[in-house]
């Protein structure tokens, strides 16, 4: 057998549009994923006992359980209840609320992180509680919060390839099916795996830099 | 939901596990040997290791089971499906778990090496009998991490045709289209298997006399 992966690259316009799928996926999962999980873990600090175990609840499900599961329950179950998805807008809402779940731990470990007097030296000085957030706990949380975060940034760009299983036209799906096409599957899986590869990496490296800035422009500051 | 179907996702349950468990020890074995050779010093032994581990926790662990799926047969090892899956978590996890001993590694204090080094062992003595168990503890908790992730990652075999929880979950919600109660009770048997990892883990850290000691 001739192993050849020069077959897959001369279907370069189909792999441009999986990949484009699979990078709205990611940045738009990470965007709502961080907003969302912000939300959870203000709310849950600052809404009372309550809604607290209410939402941690809800959180330890969906992290303690494959994200594959929760994929197939909104896709196949959702119809039952009314809830007709395409596989795109499906996968969407399947990996924001698998990363908003994430995130808010991230951000739950960044508030807890922040030291209890700074918080309290602003409301002396008279802050509200939301300023106090806003300009007090949240900068300091975010040196603290950046290394998990992009880790986790990572974690769901690989998260995203088990949305080919629901039929959602990303990178795995798209570029297997040029494999199959071809008849040059393993080339077709060797050719992903570099590109999901090279994308981590990147990642990888442009967070420790942006950790790096974020470092140096704390100490400028202080 | 009848008991029929609840017992048969039991049962896939348990493959779930028995997949999971072989693939976090063997996962061990290499990831020992991988995070030795990032630690040596030497840059024959550095940079294969470094290139594995960047490797398989930089492609998607659906992509590598696809990988070597298909590889194995094109370099002439025709084995089962179910050796292939294992062999692919097993890689995956070596290379998480690799990374995570060398941190381990990392932190042995520098002193009790000297120690045994003092006291007349040798290299392959201090590494087996003082820096691998020191390693070992600082590292338990994040392998009980590694544990929950590889039993939620091993509802991917499920796409190369093996018969766990998530394939017998998804036969049987087509079967029965009754995809609601069954996924769901899937994923609480995976949450009940995981919050058991969890306390285990959390009880054997606690009899291990913590894991900062």
């Amino acid at each position: 057998m001739i192993f050849n992966p020069a077959i897959i690259l001369e279907k370069l316009p189909e792999i441009g549009s999986g990949l484009f799928v699979t990078l709205i996926l990611w940045v738009v999962g990470i965007a709502g994923g961080v907003a969302a999980g912000f939300l959870v873990a203000t709310t849950r600090r600052f809404g009372g006992r309550v809604i607290n175990i209410g939402l941690g609840a809800l959180v330890e499900v969906l992290r303690g359980t494959p994200f594959l599961i929760q994929v197939f329950l909104l896709y196949y179950g959702g119809p039952f209840v009314g809830l007709m998805l395409d596989p795109i807008p499906c996968g969407l809402i399947a990996l924001t609320v698998y990363a908003a779940a994430y995130y808010s731990e991230i951000f739950r470990a960044g508030y807890a992180a922040v030291p209890p007097g700074h918080v309290e030296a602003a409301e002396c000085l008279g802050l509200s509680r939301w300023q106090a957030i806003r300009r007090i706990q949240v900068p300091e949380m975010a040196l603290i919060v950046l290394p998990p975060a992009v880790n986790l940034a990572v974690i769901l760009l690989k998260e995203s390839a088990v949305l080919s299983i629901i039929t959602v036209p990303e990178l795995t799906a798209t570029v297997s099916a040029i494999g199959s096409q071809q008849y040059a599957f393993l080339e077709a899986i060797f050719v992903l795996a570099v590109i999901y590869w090279a994308i981590v990496e990147a990642t990888g490296r442009l967070g420790r830099l942006a950790e790096n800035r974020l470092s140096r422009l704390r100490i400028a500051n202080a | 939901m009848t008991l029929k179907l609840f017992t048969l996702l039991l049962q896939a349950a348990i493959s779930t596990v028995a997949i999971s468990l072989i693939s976090i020890a063997v996962g061990f074995a290499i990831a020992i040997l991988i995070s030795a050779a990032m630690i040596s010093k030497k840059p024959i032994y550095v940079f294969p290791a470094r290139l594995f581990v960047s490797f398989f926790r930089g492609v998607p662990l659906l992509v590598q089971l696809l990988l070597i799926y298909t590889l194995l047969p094109v370099i002439g090892l025709n084995v089962p499906s179910i050796v292939a899956a294992i062999v692919g978590m097993s890689l995956c996890t070596a290379a998480y778990q690799a990374e995570n001993l060398r941190g381990g590694f990392e932190s042995v204090p520098r002193g009790l090496i000297e120690a045994a080094e003092v006291t007349g062992l040798n290299p392959r003595q201090t590494f087996f009998r003082i820096r691998v168990p020191i390693a070992l503890r600082l590292t338990f908790p994040a392998l009980i991490n590694e544990a929950i992730m590889i039993l939620k990652s091993s509802s991917l075999v499920s796409v190369v045709g093996i018969i766990e929880l998530t394939k017998m979950a998804q036969d049987l919600a087509s079967s029965t289209y009754l995809p609601i109660p069954i996924f769901a009770t899937a994923g609480l048997i995976y949450l009940v298997i995981n919050s058991a990892v969890a306390l285990i883990g959390r009880f054997a850290e606690r009899s291990l006399g913590g894991a900062s000691t």
